[in-house]
């Protein structure tokens, strides 16, 4: 399989990264370059086997359920690169 | 108060000098300052140097010292990955997006270093979000590799993912440092340094804190001047951790007490998968060697075979894309990092994530967002990840037979040229370079990376060997031996 410009584009665009025509251009030959490589898994049989979920065989941990953490709200937005009263702010979503 | 042959000590000599009070942990980190500041101008290992912390955590280590209640790193100097989160120091997985950002919270890896009383010196370079195999795709820029060819100052790259480390290690910048492995980012720079570095059993070391590339495939692990080291190193770093439900309820060994035991007996699998096509002549002769040291010292070697080799590293740059993609879908301009104005939220989005990443990241974040996208799934990630349980089955095979170890070459070639020209037009090329480590990922095994000999040019060549999920212990006691019949090397000084 492989892609085409407006395929690159759609995809850019799902992923949220803005990208110029050159840019797509360029990503589409490289993202065949990689398409065409993954391609040889097509040569493999894959009948009646599993897909692999976790390497090693685990028991998803249980806990109580209970408050242990919390009222970090300071810390949580410290690092935003705007923020007001421990509020992240965003530009306008809602007309 | 610096003396440059401090730097020189391994760990395990340097707590040694530190117990009997030779020198103080104070004296070893201002040595290792003083050679960061020397080196890191032409070497770039380090992307964030905390002299400050580093003095006051030395002088702590030296009042427990003093006290009688020193840890297992008591006052050793380590450089840590720029991958984990280290609470008000720079953690920005040498990314753009991250300008700026300094966790309030510690990774629990680091955390243990701290405990056990480790000094930290600084955050290392290394590829952006761990995406390369030659740390050229760092924001910060390239690593470049403390070792060049016999006669050619031509600048080599380290290695990456942790290129950093690998550098800053074989520089004699840190006593040791923290490095992450998602499908050779350990092991393929300490190849290429003449390093130690081990990726051990997925589960062994706690991801919390790290910031996640693949998360089904990443992993915790040290790099280091020898195996000793690598043992000490990950005793500390591992741990059973109720913060990553991924990490694994049981005991941590003392790894350091399996180097220097006997490899009698011990039947070491040589993968016939692992000779490839257009590797070098001397790649196969080192193997070669390899085989005879682990003979000489009395392993049995047995001919094994792992026919689904070939297929995971196509099946990985599925898997680890389709992960990735999701994981860095929260670098958005909002929570943290860089932010870039748009006309509404979601071209703020767009710019911030197109101004914010690189090209490997972008290159990645695209293929997986279309591996995972509606009508590809089945033909993509889910072929992918059942390729991925043939893999496994291959070596639960070689292992239900017996074999104890798998001895195989690190890289299919020794350290090449910062901006080659054939690596940057195919980003495949590039890939490359992590054929014979990604399996182990994919299978969630240990490996270790130990330096095994020089090629014709005088660069570093590396075997690895292969374990059992949760057998760290047999990879320190079998590259104890490797190490031992192949003698320490160490770069010529130029920076």
């Amino acid at each position: 399989m492989s892609v085409d410009i407006e395929t690159v584009k759609r995809v850019a665009k799902l992923a949220r990264i803005a990208v110029d025509d050159e840019e797509a251009g360029r990503m589409t030959g490289e993202l065949n370059a990689i398409l065409g490589f993954v391609e040889q898994l097509g040569e493999v049989d894959v009948t009646d086997v599993e897909p692999m979920t976790s390497v090693i065989p685990t028991a998803i941990k249980m806990r109580q359920d209970e408050v242990t953490d919390g009222s970090k709200a300071k810390d949580i937005v410290a690092n935003a690169p705007a923020g007001d009263d421990n509020f992240f702010v965003v530009p306008k979503v809602v007309e | 108060m610096t003396d440059s042959s401090l730097t020189q000590l391994t760990i395990a000599q340097a707590r040694e000098k530190l117990a009997a009070r030779d020198i103080s942990a104070l004296e070893l980190t201002e040595s290792y300052l003083a050679a960061i500041e020397a080196a890191n101008g032409a070497l770039n290992a380090y992307v964030a140097v905390t002299p400050d912390k580093a003095r006051e955590m030395a002088k702590a280590s030296d009042a427990r010292i003093a006290k009688g209640e020193a840890g297992a790193l008591e006052g050793i100097p380590l450089g840590i990955k720029d991958l984990f989160a280290t609470e008000g120091v720079h953690t920005q997985a040498a990314s753009h997006i991250l300008d700026h950002f300094e966790p309030r919270y510690e990774s629990t890896v680091t955390a243990n270093l701290w405990a056990d009383g480790a000094v930290m010196l600084g955050k290392l370079n290394m590829d952006e979000f761990a995406m390369g195999s030659s740390n050229e795709t760092s924001y910060y820029g390239p690593v470049v590799n403390p070792w060049r060819a016999e006669g050619d100052n031509k600048a080599l790259v380290p290695g990456g993912s942790s290129g950093g480390s690998a550098a800053a290690v074989a520089a004699w910048l840190c006593a040791g440092a923290t490095a992450t492995d998602t499908g050779g980012s350990i092991r393929q720079p300490a190849a290429f340094t003449a390093t130690v570095g081990i990726k051990p059993t997925y589960g062994r070391c706690s991801r919390w804190g790290i910031v996640a590339f693949a998360s089904s495939l990443d992993q915790a692990g040290p790099i280091a001047r020898d195996v000793r080291d690598a043992a000490i190193l990950l005793k500390s770093m591992a741990s059973v951790d109720p913060r990553d439900t991924t990490s694994v309820d049981r005991p941590v060994p003392d790894y350091e007490a399996a180097v220097g035991q006997s490899v009698k007996g011990l039947k070491i699998g040589i993968p016939k998968e692992y000779r490839i096509d257009g590797m070098p002549e001397e790649i196969e002769a080192l193997w070669r060697k390899g085989i005879e040291w682990m003979r000489d010292a009395g392993a049995e070697i047995v001919d094994i075979s792992l026919p689904h080799t070939k297929y995971a590293l196509p099946a990985y740059y599925i898997v680890a894309p389709a992960e990735a993609s999701s994981n860095l879908a929260r670098y958005d301009g909002v929570r943290y990092g860089l932010r870039v104005p748009g006309s509404d939220v979601s071209d703020m989005y767009e710019k911030t994530r197109a101004a914010g990443f690189g090209r490997e990241v972008k290159r990645r974040v695209m293929i997986g967002t279309y591996v995972l996208s509606a009508g590809y799934y089945d033909a993509y990630y889910l072929r992918a990840q059942k390729v991925r349980t043939l893999i496994k089955r291959d070596f639960e095979e070689a292992f239900a037979a017996g074999v104890e170890a798998i001895l195989t070459p690190a890289t299919p070639s020794a350290a090449f040229g910062i901006a080659e020209q054939d690596m940057d037009a195919d980003p495949v090329k590039m890939y490359l370079n992590d054929i014979f480590t990604v399996t182990v990922n994919m299978a969630g095994l240990p490996g270790i990376a130990v330096p095994a000999g020089l090629d014709g040019k005088g660069l570093p060549l590396g075997l690895q060997l292969i374990g059992r999920p949760f057998d760290e212990e047999t990879l320190f006691r079998t590259g104890y031996v490797l190490e031992q019949a192949a003698g320490k090397f160490a770069p010529k000084r130029w920076w």
